[in-house]
């Protein structure tokens, strides 16, 4: 299993054609309390840079983009009573959906968890 | 991700301003965020559990951005000053006894709102507490318009503090202030809406019962070199933590008390906002102030829309701009939303059609395409405890 990152602060873990997707720590941190996350659809087919998810927060509304292009397997329902696991959780149990990849080239242009980490330093 | 919406860009600054707390505020772990033109906290630990924490002990608000003015008469006529605020004002100035403060607007020629603001008679001068984004056209326009035998002095070399939650006196009484006037009421007998000048030691804090989360607490005007100590003195009473713009504004929500510049605005007029009460029962007979040939007749003609509470079903929000549905018919908008920590539901203000504003009457708010039941509901939507 292989994680990546995007500018816009998502995650996501590939497994074979499998991507799991979520928001970073440092997205929730600066988010702050998550009161509801709108998911996408399960079967949804959704583009690289699509907003495909929302989280809502006391303070704002985010959208959330999908790292890579792909059909939707199945969103986190754990999400529906307890959107705060993505702030207690947010690279693990906060979790957002999972996909399947149509286009796993697409994840070159991500960055790795180094190369992550050294950008959010720099922000 | 991306932030959709977000209620700290008020508006376009020269530069942003720092306050005199700025370093205290950093050194505490505030994240600080461009309000109104000055660097403000926006949060400390995280919004909820400071919101919680105000309600349930005390939170220290620096609310040092907002505009403290004080108004006199040159030759210390004091009813004339309160006559010269009467025609900008719809209270009943003249009838506000000393050591005593009520809630007014600024209002145009047009009856819409410039600003709202606190009004106390401090007994020789009237002190003006507005709004932080608003000020410098409040005294561009109170310039303007009082006679020149009024003083207007904008206390600027002054920070203003908030103390509010239900610990707020405990924790204030702790630092043994004494009335600063030898007839002056002890600080624990101040009741809500009184005020009163106290002495810390040697320094001077004009302070008043009130606030704007709908719990109990004190506003604190002192100098702008004594604010540090006062401040970390308070924060050091186990009561107290400080608290972030994010949570002041989920309070005031809660509370039913409106944002100027979100849910009051020039183009909104007092009967349209539902503060019907800040015009005083003389004023609305005898008129005389700017906008009364305006507002007057709504009083008895009624307006078209009115402001109103709503609480949604589910969990997702609906923020300003938010159009608000009868079925198909668009019947009015969100001026301000969010979830309610309290309540742990979404509630939102909106200024709807009168026919739609009938307690209970069931809506719908549109959010990112979606629609969301909502149900319209008194306000305030957490109960007052102001200690009266």
């Amino acid at each position: 299993m292989t994680r990546y990152f995007t500018k816009d602060h998502e995650w996501i873990e590939v497994d074979g054609d499998t991507g799991t997707v979520g928001i970073t720590d440092y997205a929730q941190g600066q988010l702050g309390d998550i009161t509801f996350v709108e998911l996408p659809a399960e079967g949804a087919s959704v583009g690289k840079g699509d907003a495909v998810s929302v989280v809502d927060s006391v303070k704002a509304a985010s959208d959330v983009y999908s790292p890579v292009s792909g059909t939707v397997d199945q969103a986190n329902a754990a999400l529906a009573d307890e959107p705060e696991l993505v702030n207690s959780d947010a690279e693990k149990g906060g979790w957002l959906f999972r996909l399947t990849l149509t286009d796993p080239a697409e994840l070159d242009g991500l960055m790795d968890e180094a190369a992550y980490k050294a950008f959010v330093e720099a922000l | 991700m991306s932030e959709i919406d977000s209620f700290d860009d008020e508006e376009a600054v020269l530069e942003t301003q720092r306050l005199p707390l700025d370093l205290w505020h950093r050194e505490r772990g505030g994240r600080m965020v461009e309000f109104a033109g000055y660097w403000m906290p926006v949060q400390y630990e995280g919004i909820i559990a400071e919101h919680l924490w105000t309600r349930e002990s005390a939170g220290l608000f620096d609310v040092s951005h907002m505009g403290q003015l004080e108004i006199s008469s040159e030759d210390g006529d004091h009813a004339a000053a309160a006559k010269a605020l009467e025609a900008l004002l719809p209270g009943e100035i003249s009838a506000l006894k000393p050591g005593r403060l009520r809630y007014s607007l600024l209002l145009d020629e047009n009856g819409g709102i410039l600003d709202d603001l606190m009004v106390t008679n401090r007994g020789s001068t009237f002190y003006l507490v507005v709004n932080g984004a608003t000020k410098w056209d409040d005294l561009a326009h109170l310039r303007e318009h009082l006679p020149d035998t009024i003083t207007l002095n904008h206390l600027d070399e002054h920070g203003l503090l908030a103390l509010q939650g239900p610990k707020a006196v405990e924790a204030l009484a702790r630092l043994g202030l004494e009335p600063a006037m030898a007839d002056g009421p002890q600080l624990v007998d101040l009741k809500f809406m009184q005020a009163a000048p106290y002495l810390w030691g040697d320094r001077p804090l004009g302070i008043s019962r009130s606030g704007y989360t709908g719990e109990d607490g004190f506003e604190i005007s002192v100098r702008g070199e004594h604010i540090e100590a006062l401040a970390t003195a308070l924060c050091e009473q186990p009561q107290v933590k400080p608290i972030g713009l994010g949570a002041r504004d989920s309070l005031r929500l809660e509370a039913g008390l409106p944002l100027y510049g979100h849910d009051l605005s020039p183009d909104t007029d007092p009967v349209t906002a539902g503060l019907t009460f800040a015009l005083s029962k003389r004023r609305r007979e005898d008129g005389g102030f700017l906008g009364a040939e305006r507002i007057l007749p709504l009083l008895n003609d009624g307006t078209a829309t009115t402001r109103v509470g709503l609480v949604l079903e589910g969990r997702m929000a609906a923020r300003e701009g938010a159009s608000v549905w009868s079925g198909e018919q668009q019947v009015g908008t969100v001026t301000s939303g969010g979830f309610s920590p309290t309540l742990q539901r979404p509630i939102a203000m909106a200024y709807v059609e009168r026919p739609c504003a009938a307690e209970n009457t069931s809506l719908e708010v549109e959010v990112r395409g979606k629609r969301l039941v909502a149900s319209v509901v008194p306000m305030p939507f957490v109960p007052h405890r102001y200690h009266r």
